[in-house]
């Protein structure tokens, strides 16, 4: 039994990780040269409680199921996972009716421990919001991660576990026979499968194409960002969404794992063919800034550390498309839209032990070990264990990137799980995303890499690709 | 011919004028000192740099060494002279002061390390 | 591990650092500088070109050069130093610095402590610039690095963003190493830089300065492939129609610096318009134990002025740290006219001349500089023949002139252009 995943962001690698509790070859393609790249890279990071989603939708009994999925995931895989919970806000009468209907569609969807809090309420457990706040919808298990993490983390316990993973190996054609999948075509080689899971992202209307199926329909929307550094501190300590209008949940102010302040996403409707145009505009950025502004006046601009923008996969009628095709070994987890991520965990098992399971007669194996140990930061062993580490291997004593603390140790191990390139070490180690974003520590990082891998350093990229960072030599 | 000239020597940055005649500066105005007019009769003439680069080091800790020009060398040389450094290695160790090469091309200025490099130590080192 | 006790510890090994662990140890102090970098020197050591000493030591050092005499002063004291060692926590209840370095854990509880951690580069993310994030995008430090220290190219053709002259010195050295540079661009209507770097690092080589210039546009989805810069109007924004396009591999910010004080920052209290901690003019922050030297307090134009810095901070921890730091009358200094950066932030008498460096927040011809209060009126005046916010004027008060201040509680200084 061989079953190919083709996608290694959020969904394909959950997926993967699964299909590994299982007796077959497992085979994940990701066409960039790192796990995580695609819309996983860039998102608002919330794990969502459910109470955005109409009742009744595949939508809201996923996105329910895998927020409880979370905390286990985040145990087994060490991945970062915090349930700050989140606060709806209304900032004016006629947005109380919304309100109370999203509280009413939580409690259907089965959400729990949402209240109805009143403005004291609100503005004493969150003193910096607009002060002309007038309720809140207050949902205490919505959390935020760090996706690509745990994409990464979800991929390296696969690869553990036996998965076959294939980086910077996009799958170009799917041969298909009599309406079975038959054969996996890349860049590199071809492989006979048994199936073949999408979970593209983005691309995965173009990979359906690939054996002629016309769903899903996408259409990427642009979110922009801006996010402010750790020094901000707690200007909030949960997740602040606006009360939300017809096209999206509006623009937040979102906590991030290491400490600093997220605002936006825009929503920007983009023609089908731009699935790559993730750059910034100055109408999105000012925007995203201005409507985090009306949660929460005061913020200081001074310390917005950088800019981004993510693509959702946006299906006409908003639903996931995930399960069975008219081709027999073709299955599906595309048009992630949003909660994409925070459902990822529930469609993975859904997809593998109700749909794959019965149909391609997997058995479970006896072997399978969930437990992933993320990178160990000496920070984190700051007691007796570090200077054991450190004396085992003296370069877990250097420290590479001041602003996160993070030390030549960690990078080398970082290298040795699978990054190629300083996005890789940085996604990885956070080496580079403080706040000098990398000024101090890319030529180390560069340097690293490239003793690591045995490269001259002029070979080493930013992302893969083109996106050389050196050319040319002084002196030699 | 008049040539204007901003006086680098000192904060204030005058701008001086210079008159030249027949290759010969006849006249300097602007400047409020005299530093300032030598600076401008020789800029005009002939400008005058120290050079600061670095050369390629072979078997040390580092790839380069930084290196200047002991005395200012003509502008008009600058760009033979980088040609000619392009040439030069030097084997580690290197000291801060030790020349690294006598009279630089077209000039009486040698070229000195501006700091040490030390051994390569391990086992690409020699 | 190192688990130690000293009198006067010194984070951060640079100019500022250095000076002040040689004057701390000759002032008889137990001294000991940790620097995270495998050598000292700081950013001296990537600045290879010359322009450096000439008020310390009457000679135009290159960075290197300088870091070398000043680390030969420093083990001429009995001062020790480790390098390689991360200082990662203070604690000021206890006085206890926490750190890493290649042997293990370092933890040292101390007496007087001098921060001297520098400045790190703002980054292009705080621009905002809207478009992609390709490769090919360097702060001028990094790019400085890979080209001095590690000896490989950015790229081929840069556009370099910022005339300060960190950004001017690396228009001229990747000329010099065969770079063609298009372009430096400067937001501002004057170059950021001292004129002296204007004219030998562009003009020498006619590379175009842009005054009133900003960029608009980056283009690259991997790596860079080109820039749209515009002029601007008097508030800066760029004006439609005036834009230029540069096709460059490479892009390069001199866009300032912002000193390093996260450490101190959860204690310490911080100018707002320095970006450092508020010292007096024994280098002591409000939190007595602490002092500080160098780019961390505000970021200085010379090395010279850092390192003199460095010493007065390192001699008032030994002082500090033997219970012998005398406090004359204290007065806060504050920003009158045309005054943005601004070293101390107040005066304390009994300890001898003091220097008071600051930067003019316009440029003007010909202006007076004033220094007074409200009891005795103007105590002194200076005739500064220019005034650029580009450069930091540094003024001495001598011991008589301090002497008149002992009745005010507020000193103004002011630029007034005359
Ligand atoms: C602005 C924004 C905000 C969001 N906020 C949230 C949020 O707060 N909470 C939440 O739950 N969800 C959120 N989402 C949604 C969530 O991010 C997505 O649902 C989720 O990341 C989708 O994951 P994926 O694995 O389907 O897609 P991707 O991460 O895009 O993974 C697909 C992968 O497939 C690869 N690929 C494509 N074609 C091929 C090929 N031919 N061969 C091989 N590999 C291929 C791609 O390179 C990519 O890595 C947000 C989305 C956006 C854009
Ligand atoms: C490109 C450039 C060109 C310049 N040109 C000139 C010139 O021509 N003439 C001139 O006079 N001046 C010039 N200067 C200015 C002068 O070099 C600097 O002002 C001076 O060197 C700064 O010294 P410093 O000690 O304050 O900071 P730095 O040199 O930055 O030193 C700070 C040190 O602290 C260390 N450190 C920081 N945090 C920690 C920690 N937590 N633990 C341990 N160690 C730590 C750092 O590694 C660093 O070594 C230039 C500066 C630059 C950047
Ligand atoms: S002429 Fe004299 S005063 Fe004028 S800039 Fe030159 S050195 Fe300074």
């Amino acid at each position: 039994m061989r079953i190919a995943v083709i996608g290694g962001g959020i969904v394909g690698s959950l997926i993967a990780r699964e299909l590994t509790r299982y007796t077959a070859d497992v085979l994940l393609f990701e066409k960039e040269p790192d796990i995580g790249w695609g819309v996983t890279k860039a998102n608002s990071a919330i794990v969502h409680g459910g109470f955005h989603e109409t009742p009744g939708t595949k939508r809201a009994s996923f996105c329910v199921e895998g927020n409880m999925l979370y905390e286990g995931l985040s145990r087994e895989l060490d991945v970062p996972f915090k349930r700050i919970g989140a606060y709806v806000v209304a900032l004016s009468d006629d947005e109380l009716p919304t309100l109370q209907e999203l509280y009413e569609q939580g409690l259907q969807n089965g959400v729990p421990g949402l209240e109805m809090h009143d403005r004291e309420t609100v503005l004493a457990r969150e003193p910096h919001l607009n002060p002309s706040v007038i309720a809140g919808l207050w949902s205490p298990s919505v959390g935020i991660t760090e996706p690509w993490s745990l994409a990464i983390a979800a991929v390296e316990n696969a690869t553990h576990n036996g998965l076959d993973l294939h980086v910077a190996e996009g799958v170009t054609s799917i041969s298909v026979v009599d309406a079975h999948v038959k054969q996996v075509i890349t860049e590199k080689s071809a492989y006979e499968v048994d199936a073949v899971v999408n979970a593209a992202g983005l691309f995965s209307d173009r990979v359906a194409e690939m054996v002629g199926l016309s769903e899903p329909i996408l259409f990427p929307r642009r979110g922009e960002y801006a996010l402010l550094d750790k020094k901000i501190g707690r200007v909030v300590s949960s997740v602040i969404f606006p009360t939300p209008d017809a096209l999206s949940k509006g623009i937040l102010v979102v906590p991030t794992i290491d400490g600093g302040i997220l605002l936006g996403p825009t929503a920007e409707d983009l023609s089908a063919g731009k699935k790559e145009a993730t750059e910034t505009t100055r109408v999105g950025v000012h925007q995203a800034i201005e409507g985090a502004r009306r949660l929460v006046p005061d913020l200081d601009l001074s310390l917005v550390a950088k800019t981004f923008a993510g693509l959702r996969p946006e299906t006409p009628d908003k639903q996931f498309v995930v399960g069975r095709t008219s081709i027999t070994g073709f299955l599906q987890a595309a048009g992630m839209r949003s909660p994409g991520l925070t459902a990822a965990p529930a469609v993975a098992r859904y997809l593998v032990h109700d749909v794959m399971k019965q149909d391609l007669g997997l058995n479970k194996k006896g072997n399978f070990d969930p437990i992933r140990q993320g990178i160990r930061s000496v920070l984190d062993l700051m007691g007796e264990n570090a200077d054991a580490l450190i004396e085992k291997d003296p370069r877990y004593g250097q420290v590479i990137c001041q602003c996160n603390q993070v030390t030549e140790g960690e990078i080398v191990e970082a290298i040795h799980r699978g990054a190629r390139t300083l996005d890789g070490v940085k996604f990885r180690t956070r080496a580079g995303f403080g706040r000098c974003q990398g000024g101090f520590c890319t030529d180390k990082i560069l340097m690293i890499l490239a003793r690591e891998l045995d490269l001259s350093p002029s070979s080493i990229t930013l992302r893969g690709g083109e996106s050389d960072l050196l050319d040319g030599v002084v002196r030699r | 011919m008049d040539k204007k000239i901003i006086c680098v020597s000192c904060p204030i940055g005058c701008e001086i004028t210079t008159d030249i005649e027949n290759g010969v500066v006849a006249r300097v105005s602007g400047n409020r000192c005299p530093r300032g007019e030598a600076y401008a009769k020789q800029e005009a003439i002939d400008p005058m740099r120290v050079l600061p680069t670095s050369v390629r080091v072979v078997g040390g800790e580092l790839p380069l060494v930084s290196v200047k020009t002991n005395r200012p060398v003509p502008k008009r040389l600058i760009s033979d002279i980088m040609s000619y450094i392009r040439t030069l290695s030097v084997d580690a160790p290197v000291k801060i002061g030790q020349v690294l090469a006598e009279n630089l091309p077209g000039t009486n200025a040698n070229l000195i390390a501006t700091r040490e490099v030390e051994q390569r130590v391990g086992p690409l080192g020699r | 591990m190192i688990d130690t006790k000293t009198d006067v510890l010194v984070i951060g090994g640079g100019a500022a650092g250095m000076a002040a662990a040689a004057a701390a140890s000759n002032a008889g102090a137990q001294t000991l500088l940790l620097e995270r970098d495998n050598e000292v020197g700081g950013v001296l050591n990537q600045c290879i070109h010359t322009g450096f000493g000439l008020h310390r030591y009457h000679e135009e050092l290159a960075g290197p050069e300088f870091g070398h005499r000043l680390l030969a002063e420093l083990a001429a004291t009995e001062a020790e130093v480790v390098s390689g060692c991360s200082v990662l926590n203070i604690d000021p209840e206890k006085r206890i610095i926490e750190g890493i370095s290649k042997t293990g854990r370092v933890r040292i509880a101390t007496r007087a402590l001098v921060w001297a951690s520098g400045a790190r580069e703002r980054p292009y993310g705080s621009l905002m610039a809207p478009g992609p994030r390709p490769a090919g995008i360097y702060t001028a430090g990094l790019a400085q690095r890979f080209v001095n220290i590690h000896g490989f190219l950015p790229g081929r053709r840069a556009v370099i963003l910022g005339s300060g002259d960190i950004g001017l010195i690396m228009a001229r050295r990747l000329y010099l190493e065969g770079m063609d540079v298009a372009a430096v661009v400067e937001l501002q209507p004057v170059p950021g830089g001292l004129m002296r770097n204007v004219v030998q690092c562009l003009e020498d080589f006619d590379i175009p300065l842009l005054l009133s210039h900003s960029i608009v546009e980056v283009e690259g989805r991997e790596r860079l492939a080109g820039v749209t810069i515009a002029r601007v109007d008097e508030s800066r924004r760029p004006i439609p129609g005036a834009e230029q396009h540069f096709a460059v591999d490479t892009l390069i910010l001199s866009i300032g610096l912002i000193p390093e004080n996260e450490l101190i920052l959860p204690f310490t209290s911080i100018d707002p318009v320095n970006r450092g901690p508020r010292v007096n003019s024994l280098m002591q922050t409000d939190v007595p134990w602490l002092f500080a030297a160098g780019n961390n307090i505000a970021v200085f134009d010379l090395v010279d002025s850092v390192a003199a810095v460095g010493e007065i901070a390192g001699r008032s921890a030994a002082l500090h740290a033997q219970r012998k730091l005398r406090h004359g009358h204290s007065a806060r200094l504050v920003r009158g006219e045309s005054v943005s950066h601004l070293v101390p932030t107040s005066l304390v008498g009994g300890e001898g001349p003091t220097k008071i460096y600051l930067r003019a927040s316009r440029a003007m011809r010909q202006a007076t500089l004033r220094i007074g209060g409200a009891v005795s009126g103007d105590i002194t005046s200076r005739k500064l023949p220019v005034v650029r916010p580009s450069e930091m004027i540094e003024v001495r008060i001598s011991q008589e002139e301090l002497a008149r201040l002992t009745r005010e509680k507020e000193v103004r200084i002011e630029v007034i252009e005359s």
